[in-house]
């Protein structure tokens, strides 16, 4: 299937200050994003987010309480969804279970009255799009979970619509069809220059398929990046905390910066340098984050490392936990608690045993300072 | 509860131990099953086989099919059959018109409106038929209520017949049966997954679309179901027909019941009630061919 002739694949699409309460429940609050024409955007959140809710205004099934959804600079939120021609993917799928393959795919195409011939033709390409192809006669019970999830997507997809919007769609599938499908789906994407906006919990999902992400929690934007920059740079302890793994310790600032890097002195005494998240001024309490792929055993006594390029601090190995591409570490920092290190099973790298004392060393521009306290 | 252990206990236990578990379950189905079955042989089958044999027994001269004989030979026998079968199949009809846009606002509806409707529907179930019937009658009648109220509005010069002809059993028939159909029908409505609908709607679909391309198939097992279980009850449908009906309006449960109570001609009754029994099951069967009933029954996947 070919991107739609003239306008160039998908449309843009912009959130502008979307609300959406329930009574007195606010679900979605101030929800403003711009998504980039042929881009996939995920909004990523824990359940009870608003991420299903504003995908549902986007889709029309919401109506907003205040704000706006524009698409290609015009104005939706007043359209019925089916006037909207935004293809959609359910969690349920929800394939027409009295309606063949075919005529699932071709129920877009009908609705719109399009002649029998392009109908034949654009069905054919669409179930080739999802490699489902010799499946058209069959009835949705006869197919596996996967194969389902292709007819909704083809279906979603043979009308050209620019904008295809999906809610949490893999989320039924086992581990290993859920990966090959986000490549699939990604692949897709890409083909066809269309715009995605896709919903999802599962933050592997995000990162694995996304241009940009918008983090999620209790109806607002925690934040929007590539993936890249909220894994690399998150801007709250909830996007450090939710977005892969991450090693919380509490701190107080001391003193000024130096090249932007801010001293902070832990509760047990452990002093480090890390990045401010935001602004920050001397004395203030933060939350460290330091992610455990970025914590390196090394040899030697750990004071002699220590300079303003290099954190480290010493501690015991609890315990190991070998998990087939890395080992887990979990090490005893005595009154500063315990954090999680992750070495790769890789000859050279240093892996301690349990029960050895290792020193760690880290980058003070890998390791992310939260205000605490603050909201 | 009593000291001893019933037989049925016991069979249970010794089945427990001396089965592979597999059969142990199916012997286990089939106690359940036993009283119901014993019920329904004592109470059905074997009074049933008895109609049988009466329809083809003659007193104090053996076996004939005289009775079936003159069943096809007498013509308003196979009149009144007929008229049955049209009477059955013109209030199934009402029904289902009156029926399915009923359900499918109960199954539409929030859910608050709903359980209330619901109760209107279903209150007429808790008075007796005589009464609701008789009911009809007073509101019916020549100077009942409703043409009382024509009269006053000035609608019709003399009242309208309402009473003792077809028009009065198909309403009469179609009040008792509409919740029979509302329900089924609204069962089926019930277990439609609203995103369906969602999904028709994303794809582009009108309202219109939606219903007519995804609903309503979706329905059909509840409008079938609904049919065939009006159907049936209308054809052995008595009270009514006969309180509200005219002479030209009889049924064929009014022919057994008078050759039962009137003419004591008892094997020809019978003979009557076997009839309708086949031609039901014939209907059945060639009803089954079409829509396929077993999809009815089927547990959803």
């Amino acid at each position: 299937m070919a991107p739609a002739e003239g306008v160039g694949g998908g449309a843009e699409v912009r959130l502008h200050e979307l609300t959406k309460t329930f009574g007195s429940v606010v679900a979605v609050q101030d929800v403003s994003a711009t998504i980039d024409r042929g881009s996939f955007f995920t909004l990523l959140g824990p359940s009870g987010s608003g991420k299903t809710t504003t995908l549902m205004m986007v889709a029309g099934f919401a109506y907003p309480t205040q704000g706006e959804v524009f698409v290609d600079g015009k104005p939706v939120a007043g359209l019925p969804p089916q006037k909207r021609e935004l293809g959609m993917v359910f969690q349920s799928y929800a394939v027409f279970p009295h309606l063949t393959v075919f005529d699932n795919i071709a129920f877009p195409l009908q609705v719109r009255r399009a002649r029998r011939a392009e109908i034949r033709q654009r069905v054919g390409e669409a179930l080739e799009l999802v490699r489902l192809q010799g499946y058209d006669r069959r009835l949705p019970r006869q197919l596996s979970g996967g194969e389902q999830q292709r007819v909704a997507l083809a279906r979603a997809l043979v009308f050209r619509p620019r904008v295809l919007l999906m809610d949490e769609p893999l989320g039924a599938l086992d581990k290993k069809l859920r990966a090959h499908m986000q490549l699939e789906l990604k692949h897709i994407q890409r083909h066809l220059h269309v715009t995605v906006i896709y919903v999802t919990h599962d933050q592997e999902e995000a990162l694995t398929m996304s241009d940009r992400v918008a983090v999620m929690q209790r109806g607002r934007i925690e934040q929007v990046g590539t993936p890249a920059e909220l894994y690399e740079a998150p801007a709250s302890r909830f996007v450090a905390d939710f977005l892969g793994e991450s090693n919380f310790v509490d701190g107080v600032v001391v003193g000024a910066p130096t090249a932007g890097r801010w001293l902070v002195r832990a509760g047990g005494g452990l002093e480090f340098r890390g990045v401010g998240a935001m602004p920050l001024q001397a004395g203030q309490p933060v939350t460290a984050a330091i992610r455990p792929e970025k914590l390196v055993p090394v040899e030697g006594p750990a004071g002699a490392l220590q300079t303003d390029a290099v954190n480290t601090c010493k501690g015991t190995v609890e315990e190991a936990i070998y998990v087939g591409d890395a080992t887990r570490y979990r090490v005893a920092l005595g009154a500063d608690g315990a954090v999680t290190v992750k070495v790769p099973n890789r000859l050279g790298l240093r892996q301690p045993a349990e029960g050895e004392a290792v020193a760690l060393a880290w980058s003070p521009d890998e390791t992310r300072l939260f205000p605490r306290g603050e909201a | 509860m009593s000291p001893a252990p019933g037989p049925a206990a016991d069979a249970v236990a010794t089945v427990d131990a001396s089965l592979a578990p597999e059969r142990r379950d199916a012997v286990r189905y089939l106690l359940i099953l036993l009283p119901a079955v014993l019920v329904l042989l004592a109470l059905f089958v074997y009074p049933l086989l008895g109609i049988v044999e009466r329809s083809v027994y003659k007193p104090k001269a053996g076996y004939t099919l005289e009775f079936y004989g003159q069943i096809w030979r007498v013509p308003v026998y196979l009149q009144v059959i007929g008229r049955t079968f049209r009477t059955s199949a013109l209030v199934t009809l009402v029904c289902l018109a009156l029926g399915y846009p009923l359900a499918y606002l109960l199954a539409t509806l929030r859910p608050r409106v709903a359980r209330l409707l619901m109760i209107v529907v279903v209150l007429p179930f808790f008075t007796s038929i005589i009464v609701r019937t008789y009911a009809w009658m007073v509101l019916l009648g020549r100077n009942g209520v409703v043409n009382q109220y024509l009269t006053w509005l000035g609608l019709t010069e003399a009242p309208l017949p309402l009473l003792y002809n077809q028009g009065g059993v198909l309403i009469g028939m179609t009040y008792v049966l509409l919740p029979y159909m509302v329900l089924t029908i609204y069962s089926v409505m019930r277990g439609i997954e609203p995103g369906f609908i969602r999904a028709a709607h994303s794809l582009g679909a009108s309202r219109w679309q939606a219903f007519r391309r995804v609903f309503l198939p979706l329905s059909l097992p509840g409008i079938a179901g609904g049919t065939l279980l009006v159907f049936i009850l209308s054809l052995g449908f008595f009270i009514t027909p006969a309180l509200m009906g005219g002479p030209s309006d009889v049924m064929i449960a009014m022919l057994i019941e008078r050759e039962v109570e009137f003419t004591l001609n008892w094997s020809f009754a019978s003979a009557l009630a076997v009839i309708l029994l086949v031609l039901t099951l014939i209907g059945f069967v060639g009803y089954n061919r079409i829509v396929r009933l077993e999809r009815i029954f089927e547990a959803r996947s």
